[in-house]
């Protein structure tokens, strides 16, 4: 080979494991779905046909269209709720936090993320189930005499859910982005007569935007597919995507039409994420 | 910069929202040990009798077996190929590196959902059966680019010059990798390992889509969850692995506290 002794060649070879890996487990696996949602489905098998009709149902599905906005919605509330409540710790840890107890605040931050998800998730339930910790407190206190039944398997509590479990992943980019401001910028705006809150708006907030921006998509893509939260805390009542998707894909065993669903479902997300991310630049640059 | 009531009024902030994250946590060994056969409020007496339910369960021992088997073989598996790609991103430039790096990256940006049924897809169209070999596969996928992004930050704080000066004095290429930047970069592959099993250990849908009829820990767990009176066992199961991670991360901030030493850096941060 003549790229043997070359920087490329080697480079190449070095990165062929794992991205021959990805290739065989990831991008065969994405266009075979891509593939499958253009076929009919037969019984147990699929017929290779080109048709569009899985789209066409999927997009015809009143359920699916219900499901679809829920999804958005929940995951748009999610997102929402979980930068602007993450963006003040990572702030605190940015700023307040003195140097050497940096590490431990990360360290307490990510310890329940890394708690069993199933059990953390279930845990709201517990949390605000009819016998569970709110409702009994609230009794023990005599503010209420019959539990509250609002609180669970609905939507709201479904975020509140989710909102915990992604915390971390909102906090850590933040709290990178702002760390890496040069804080002599900061002292700039104050000097030239800036007031703190101004010099927020104007310098801090700008320059942290690349870390909420991460802390966006980081959050908003694995809540719009999650099938756990759904599931235990709806109690089936409230299904989002996911469902959707695993009951076609298992239960119904209609592969081409749980592609279709699938893959439309990735599309939208993607959709979403490019166009936030094109708002945001426009967003930066009149700022700036 | 932080006048100080303003800095006040923040750190009760974050300790409210620590609460917050901690406040489930906090409830599981309360259940764990409650002799009441419902999980609910007012508690009953004290009781170890869920422990021992756990230590006699034939299926949840299987299911742990499963899961410490996938968590171990995808932690070693991601971690070498994170080595690979860590090095090929930090050591050379060639292109379409980041097309490359960008798909092996992209699980981070998939809906977990997606991996598993589209791997499903093609395991069960090529004919291979489902098995605790097909999650290992899924596993590995979604470990690999937390294995990069760990192995990165640990090969890219390398001085190249040590590997150069190895190879100068007469060493092979495979011999000075081996001799002098593996040991440097063994707190990020222990890291990056821990980050791994731990993982694969927790990870539900993609196990749950691509198993088959094996159990592994967590589709035991979302099996029991349906069935009222299974509920004080899982509350004293996760209290077993709540501890158990807290002391797996514990050691893994430890290896990379002891890295970053090691290559001389700051110690400014978490996993990050």
């Amino acid at each position: 080979m003549a790229s043997r002794s070359t920087e490329a060649g080697q480079g190449l070879r070095m990165i062929a494991p794992p991205l021959l890996y990805a290739v065989l487990m990831l991008a065969i696996p994405l266009l075979t779905i891509l593939t499958f949602s253009f076929i009919n489905d037969g019984y147990q098998t699929v017929i290779w046909e080109f048709t569009l009709e899985n789209y066409a149902e999927v997009w015809a599905d009143p359920i699916f269209r219900a499901l679809m906005l829920r999804s958005l919605g929940v995951a748009v509330l999610v997102t929402l709720a979980t930068v602007v409540l993450a963006f003040p710790v990572a702030y605190f840890l940015s700023f307040v936090v003195p140097p050497r107890r940096k590490a431990m605040w990360i360290f307490l931050i990510t310890i329940p993320f890394w708690t069993s998800y199933l059990i953390r998730v279930f845990l709201w339930k517990v949390i605000l189930g009819y016998n569970g910790v709110i409702n009994s407190g609230l009794k023990s206190l005599g503010l209420i005499e019959q539990p509250l039944s609002f609180l669970l398997y609905n939507t709201g509590s479904i975020v509140v859910t989710l909102a915990h479990a992604y915390a971390p992943f909102a906090i850590l980019p933040i709290y990178v982005a702002l760390e890496r401001i040069d804080r002599s910028l900061l002292e700039a705006g104050r000097d030239l007569g800036e007031s703190r809150l101004m010099t927020f708006w104007r310098v801090t907030l700008p320059l942290a935007m690349p870390g909420v921006l991460a802390a966006v998509l980081i959050v908003f893509i694995p809540t719009m597919g999650d099938y756990v939260t759904p599931t235990l805390i709806g109690g089936g009542k409230i299904p989002m995507v996911a469902n959707l998707i695993q009951k076609q894909m298992l239960a119904v065993d209609n592969k081409p039409l749980g592609s279709a669903i699938a893959v439309t479902a990735m599309v939208i997300v993607t959709l979403l994420a490019g166009l936030f991310l094109l708002l945001n630049r426009r967003f930066l640059r009149v700022r700036t | 910069m932080n006048g100080g009531a303003q800095g006040r009024g923040l750190r009760a902030y974050a300790l409210l929202y620590l609460l917050f994250l901690y406040a489930p946590i906090l409830l599981l060994p309360v259940f764990a040990f409650n002799s009441g056969t419902v999980v609910a409020f007012p508690l009953n007496s004290f009781t170890t009798e869920w422990f021992g339910q756990l230590w006699g369960n034939a299926t949840l021992r299987r299911a742990l077996f499963n899961s410490l088997t996938i968590a171990f073989s995808a932690a070693a598996l991601a971690t070498l190929l994170g080595m690979f790609a860590a090095r090929a991103s930090t050591r050379y430039r060639f292109a379409g590196k980041g097309t490359a790096l960008g798909l092996i990256m992209l699980p981070l940006v998939l809906p977990e959902i997606i991996v598993g049924v589209s791997l499903l897809v093609v395991l069960l169209a090529v004919g291979i059966e489902l098995s605790i070999l097909t999650v290992i596969i899924g596993h590995t996928l979604i470990c690999t680019p937390y294995a990069v992004a760990i192995l990165t930050t640990a090969f890219a704080s390398l001085d190249q010059s040590l590997e150069e000066a190895a190879q100068d004095l007469g060493e092979s290429r495979w011999n000075a990798f081996r001799l002098v930047i593996l040991p440097l970069v063994m707190p990020g592959i222990l890291s990056s390992m821990l980050m791994s099993f731990t993982i694969s250990l927790d990870e539900f849908i993609i196990a749950f889509f691509l198993a088959g009829s094996e159990p592994t820990l967590p589709t035991y767990i979302f099996s029991q969850l349906r069935f009222p009176k299974s509920i004080p066992m899982i509350m004293a199961l996760g209290t077993v692995l709540v501890a158990t991670s807290i002391l797996l991360l514990a050691l893994a901030e430890y290896f990379r506290r002891r890295g970053a030493a090691r290559t001389g850096q700051t110690n400014s941060g978490g996993f990050l």
